[in-house]
């Protein structure tokens, strides 16, 4: 067990974000370079099963997308919560259990309330 | 003696990253072989003994297309969504610890890249990550198959992480720490944690398949309705990236899988034959990846055996049946562990 990481540990990371980053760019290099270029004014077009594009594609979508967007977030910020609680959980004992569970219960009546609401109701 | 450190770091930072990227390779030439397997095909024949060259023959050819770039695009988005995509693909394994260490001349070497006390969240936070990849591309194609493929592919994606938080948290109850590599030392002999949490490895297994796209969550890419999803548009290397980050994606979730639920590079009993570390530590590496072969051969084995979810039952199973059991399965943990005095 290390109880704290210092700095100086998250050195590996940076490093393999510098590989993973130049092999990317090396890559998207070298595709650029390698493919055949004989551009058309077709062959630009976006793609619409063979006929004329109508319009583009920055048109209104589904609201129930953004619903579930924004139930994400209210969510994940409280499985973030819970992290912290689930390492300290045998240190915290039952206290922390009962505490917990009166998280979920809160957590569980806001999910039943958004059920019942209909807002992940997808036709 | 810092920079031998570091040479060894990026020695095996280097090496990992080669062997994710041949796995990665071969997984789709497996992929097409147990395809033809199982519809009593042959599969690729052609490129080489058994078509053994087909990937290599796959990527030139990858390379050799011509970069279309659609005129109403995004410029720059539309050739940062794939990067993004397979940058972030690449960066998670460097938490993944691969075996216990080697000692060479006195100095002990662990063969993970990074050993950090919050490995779990890195995980996360790059996986999460990698919907901007999807979504940004598919944006920024402006085409509306892509659009919706994207839309499609983000909100799959959230929704599933959520459940996969959850049923993580459960094992983390029990461990006590973040740390991949404590959880797999806590996982010696036959203490696998599939074993005590059945519940939470297989809502882990189902958001693990939504998570990389993979049939039968591949609603983003649906052929018949939405012709190739999210990359429509793509061509060359950037479809290539799309296509390889799919692949590694796999090979690195089983390889979570492989970590957090079936003891990693733990081998039960291999200690009374093999004393030296040295092989020990060796031969649990090989371990290791026949577990994670065996998850990426059963991701494959599902593709082809199940039919894709229709939209609303996508959402249904991740929301209304996966939360609920997840926060079902760290009650049912906690009353567990309380009941037999863990808590102190």
């Amino acid at each position: 067990m290390n109880p704290s990481s210092i700095p100086s540990d998250y050195l590996p990371i940076f490093i393999q974000f510098l590989v993973a980053a130049g092999f990317v760019v090396a890559v998207m290099v070298a595709t650029h370079w390698l493919g055949p270029k004989r551009k058309s004014k077709l062959k630009l077009e976006t793609f619409e099963c063979g006929i004329e594009p109508q319009g583009n594609a920055r048109i209104p979508f589904s609201i129930k997308y953004f619903l579930v967007a924004i139930l994400f977030v209210l969510f994940d910020v409280e499985v973030i919560f819970m992290y912290p609680w689930a390492v300290n959980f045998k240190v915290l004992g039952e206290s922390g259990l009962i505490e917990m569970l009166i998280f979920m219960a809160l957590l569980l009546t806001g999910f039943f309330y958004i059920i019942k609401k209909g807002a992940l109701k997808w036709e | 003696m810092f920079t031998t450190a570091i040479l060894v770091k990026v020695i095996i930072i280097v090496s990992v990253f080669a062997i994710t990227l041949v796995v990665a390779m071969y997984s789709t030439y497996a992929e097409r072989k147990i395809a033809a397997f199982f519809q009593d095909r042959l599969g690729p024949n052609r490129a080489g003994p058994y078509g053994i060259l087909q990937p290599v023959a796959d990527g030139v050819k990858m390379f050799m297309k011509e970069e279309i770039i659609p005129d109403v695009s995004n410029k720059f988005l539309f050739i940062f969504g794939p990067s993004l995509a397979m940058l972030t693909a690449c960066m998670t394994s460097a938490v993944i610890p691969w075996g216990r260490g080697i000692t060479i001349g006195g100095n002990f070497y662990i063969m993970q890249a990074a050993d950090v006390n919050i490995g779990i969240l890195y995980i996360f936070g790059v996986v999460s990550i990698g919907v901007y990849g999807i979504m940004i591309g598919g944006w920024a194609s402006n085409n509306k198959y892509s659009l919706l493929g994207a839309l499609r592919a983000s909100s799959q994606m959230i929704s599933y992480e959520i459940a996969m938080g959850l049923a993580i948290i459960s094992l983390i109850m029990m461990s006590g720490t973040l740390s991949v590599r404590d959880i797999a030392e806590q996982q010696q002999g036959f203490h696998w944690n599939v074993l005590y949490q059945p519940l939470g490895f297989l809502i882990f297994l189902i958001c693990a398949f939504a998570e990389t796209n993979r049939a039968p969550f591949d609603l983003p890419e649906c052929e018949t309705e939405l012709v190739g999803g999210y990359h429509t548009e793509y061509s060359s290397m950037k479809l290539g990236f799309y296509l390889f980050a799919e692949y590694i994606n796999m090979f690195i979730s089983s390889a979570v899988i492989s970590t957090l639920y079936f003891g990693g590079y733990n081998m039960p009993l291999i200690g009374r034959f093999v004393h030296d570390p040295n092989w020990l530590s060796m031969i649990g590496t090989c371990f290791l990846f026949g577990k994670i072969f065996f998850f990426i051969f059963f991701f494959m084995w599902v593709r082809w055996t199940l039919p894709r979810f229709r939209y609303d039952q996508l959402m249904n199973l991740g929301w209304k049946v996966l939360i609920p059991l997840s926060i079902l399965n760290i009650f049912l943990t906690g009353i567990v562990m309380w009941l037999n005095g863990k808590l102190g």
